[in-house]
C-alpha cells in the first residue's frame, strides 16, 4: 500500500478529533474518507500533511514515515492537498498559482537568471507552459490571467486541483473539493478525480456530497468521533448498519 | 544655467544625493525581509556592525576599501543567520520585538565596548566613499531583487507572504527563505552602514537607533513594497521633502525643522490612508481610474 496510517491519535486538549484511526490508501485508487461534521477528516489530512504533529500513530508513505517530518518535507516526499475554506494565494494569479504548485519540480539555479542564461528563460518558459496545461486540463484556461482573489467559488477550487497537481504527487489529499459547485461542476470534478487517478496519483477524499464519493471512489474509510467505523468498497459501506446509524441516517435507512 | 550656477548647486546638493541613494538601499533592506511577510527592525544593527567593521578595517589594517565593503556587506548576513534560526519562529509583532531586542543588544555594545570607543564612537573615518559608489551599490541591490522577482525563488516567497502555511505545503522550505531575504537584508544595511560611514566621516552608536530604523520602514511604506523599487521611490521623495521644505519655509517665514517632522508625518498618514500600497502604486492606479472612466462613456 502506498499511504499508511496506524493507530493515529491526536488530541485537543482533553477531546480526541482523531482517535487512533487507521486507514490505507492503495497506488492509484481514489478513497474516500466521509463522516459527520467533527468526525476528525480534516484534522486528518492536517496530519497527514504535516501542519499539525499527531499526538501518537505513525503516518507512512510507501515505507516512509511521514509523521515527525515537517510539511514541506512531505510535500517533497510526494503528498499534497486543497483545502476545505480554500488557500490560494488570493493577489497572484491563476497560472502562478499553480507555478508555485510547481516549485518542487523546478530545477532553476539562481545565478543562471541573474546572468541572463538561455537555459534559465527555456526553464521558465517550459513551467509556464505545464502550468496552463493543468489549468486547460481543470477547465481553467481562459482564466489563467485572473487575480485568484476574483475567481468565483467553484473556480478557485478548481485552481487549487491545478495547483496540488503541479508538483505531480504521489497522493492528492483533497479536502470537500465539491463544495458549493452547482451539480454541473461537480460532475466536472467527479471526471477530474477519477483522470487524475487514472493518471496514477492516489486521492484521499473528503467530501460530504455522497452521491459522488459513492461514484469516484474505490475504496470509502467512515470516521465518526474520530474513530474508524467502516471500512470498504462503497456497496459495503453503504450498507453497513454501523455507518446507517452513524452518518447515513435517516437517508439511507427509508 | 551657467556652469557656476551648476557647480554651485552640486556643492550646496551633493550630500542629498547621496542621501538619496543611502536611504534608497536601506529602505531596500527592510523590504527584503518584508518581501516574504517578516518584518525585521534589526536592520539598523546590521548597518552599525557594517559600519563599524568598515572603519575598524580601515584604521587598524591597509586593505583597500574594496575589500572592507565585502566585509561590511557579508559579516551583518552573517550575523543574521545566527539571528534568524531560532527568532525567525516567532510571527508579527513578536518577529519585530525580538530584532529590536537584538538592535539594542547591539547598541549597547557597541557604547560599551573600548575598541568602539564608547558612546563617542569612531570620529575621522577616512572619507572614501564615492557618490557612484553609493549608486553602483543601489543599482546591484535593485537589480538582485529585479532577478529574483519572477523565478523560482521569487514565486516561494510571494506564496510565503500570502499564504505560509499553504507555501508549506507546495514544499516551499519556508524557514530556508526566510533566513535568506534575512541574510540578504542584512548585507544590504550592512553595505549602506559602510558606504555612509566613510561618506560621513563618523560612526556612533546612536546613529544606529531604534529611530533610524523606523524612518527605513517608513520609506518602505511609503514607497510601497508591492513591488522592489517601491522602496526606493518612498526613499527619494521623503528624502528630497525637507531640501524643498527648508526652501519654502525660508520663504514664508516658518521653522524648517518642526515644519518637517509634521510634513513627514502628514505624509505617512495620507499615503496610508489614500495609498495603501504606496506611491509606487500611484501610476498604476491613475491608469485604471482612466480605464474604468473610459468604459463608463463607451457604455
Amino acid at each position: 500500500m502506498l499511504l499508511e496510517l496506524l493507530d493515529v491519535r491526536r488530541t485537543f486538549g482533553g477531546l480526541a478529533a482523531v482517535d487512533g484511526a487507521s486507514l490505507a490508501v492503495e497506488a492509484g485508487e481514489v478513497h474516500g474518507l466521509i463522516g459527520p461534521n467533527g468526525a476528525g477528516k480534516t484534522t486528518l489530512l492536517n496530519l497527514i500533511s504535516g501542519l499539525i504533529p499527531a499526538t501518537s500513530g505513525t503516518i507512512r508513505l510507501d515505507g516512509v514515515r511521514l509523521d515527525g517530518l515537517p510539511s514541506h518535507r512531505i510535500a517533497a516526499l510526494g503528498v499534497t492537498r486543497t483545502y476545505q475554506n480554500i488557500r490560494l494565494f488570493p493577489a497572484l494569479t491563476a497560472a502562478d498559482n499553480v507555478l508555485v504548485g510547481a516549485h518542487l519540480k523546478r530545477h532553476a539555479p539562481l545565478w543562471r537568471r541573474m546572468l541572463f542564461l538561455p537555459s534559465a528563460a527555456a526553464e521558465e518558459r517550459a513551467a509556464s507552459e505545464a502550468s496552463l496545461a493543468l489549468l486547460e486540463r481543470v477547465g481553467m484556461a481562459e482564466r489563467a490571467r485572473e487575480r485568484a482573489s476574483n475567481l468565483s467559488y467553484g473556480e478557485q477550487r478548481r485552481v487549487e486541483i491545478a495547483r496540488a497537481l503541479a508538483s505531480s504527487p504521489r497522493v492528492m489529499l483533497l479536502d470537500e473539493p465539491t463544495a458549493g459547485m452547482n451539480p454541473g461542476e461537480v460532475a466536472a470534478i467527479a471526471d477530474l478525480i477519477r483522470g487524475v487517478a487514472r493518471a496514477g496519483h492516489s486521492v484521499l477524499l473528503v467530501e460530504h456530497n455522497v452521491k459522488l464519493v459513492m461514484k469516484v471512489c474505490d475504496r470509502i474509510t467512515v470516521l465518526d468521533f474520530g474513530k474508524v467505523i467502516a471500512d470498504g468498497t462503497p456497496a459495503e459501506v453503504a450498507s453497513d448498519p454501523a455507518v446507517i446509524a452513524a452518518y447515513l441516517g435517516g437517508e439511507a435507512a427509508a | 544655467m551657467s556652469l557656476e550656477a551648476l557647480q554651485d548647486f552640486w556643492l550646496t546638493y551633493q550630500s542629498t544625493v547621496a542621501f538619496v541613494g543611502l536611504n534608497g538601499l536601506l529602505a531596500l533592506s527592510v523590504y527584503t525581509t518584508l518581501s516574504c511577510g517578516q518584518l525585521s527592525l534589526a536592520q539598523a544593527a546590521f548597518m552599525a556592525i557594517g559600519a563599524y567593521a568598515s572603519a575598524i578595517l580601515t584604521f587598524h589594517t591597509q586593505a583597500p576599501f574594496a575589500l572592507n565593503l565585502a566585509v561590511a556587506t557579508l559579516l551583518p548576513a552573517l550575523v543574521a543567520v545566527p539571528l534568524g534560526l531560532p527568532v525567525l519562529r516567532l510571527q508579527g509583532v513578536f518577529l519585530a520585538i525580538a530584532t529590536i531586542g537584538f538592535g539594542e543588544v547591539v547598541r549597547i555594545f557597541l557604547v560599551n565596548l573600548d575598541f568602539t570607543n564608547g558612546a563617542l564612537g569612531l570620529t575621522a573615518v577616512p572619507q572614501r566613499t564615492a557618490i557612484w559608489m553609493i549608486y553602483a551599490a543601489l543599482a546591484a541591490a535593485l537589480f538582485v531583487l529585479w532577478r529574483v522577482r519572477g523565478s523560482r525563488a521569487g514565486y516561494a516567497l510571494e506564496a510565503i507572504r500570502e499564504d505560509e502555511p499553504a507555501a508549506r505545503t507546495m514544499g516551499i522550505d519556508v524557514a530556508r527563505y526566510k533566513l535568506a531575504m534575512l541574510a540578504l537584508g542584512a548585507a544590504f544595511a550592512g553595505l549602506a552602514g559602510a558606504l555612509e560611514a566613510h561618506y560621513t566621516f563618523m560612526v556612533a552608536p546612536g546613529t544606529y537607533s531604534f529611530t533610524r530604523v523606523v524612518d527605513m520602514l517608513v520609506y518602505a511604506v511609503v514607497g510601497g513594497t508591492g513591488v522592489f523599487y517601491g522602496p526606493v521611490v518612498g526613499a527619494t521623495f521623503l528624502t528630497l521633502l525637507p531640501e524643498v521644505l527648508r526652501e519654502v519655509s525660508s520663504r514664508v517665514g516658518l521653522q524648517p525643522g518642526p515644519l518637517r517632522l509634521f510634513v513627514n508625518g502628514l505624509v505617512l498618514l495620507l499615503v496610508i490612508l489614500f495609498l495603501p500600497e504606496g506611491i509606487s502604486s500611484l501610476p498604476g492606479r491613475l491608469r485604471a481610474r482612466r480605464r474604468a472612466r473610459r468604459e463608463a462613456h463607451a457604455a
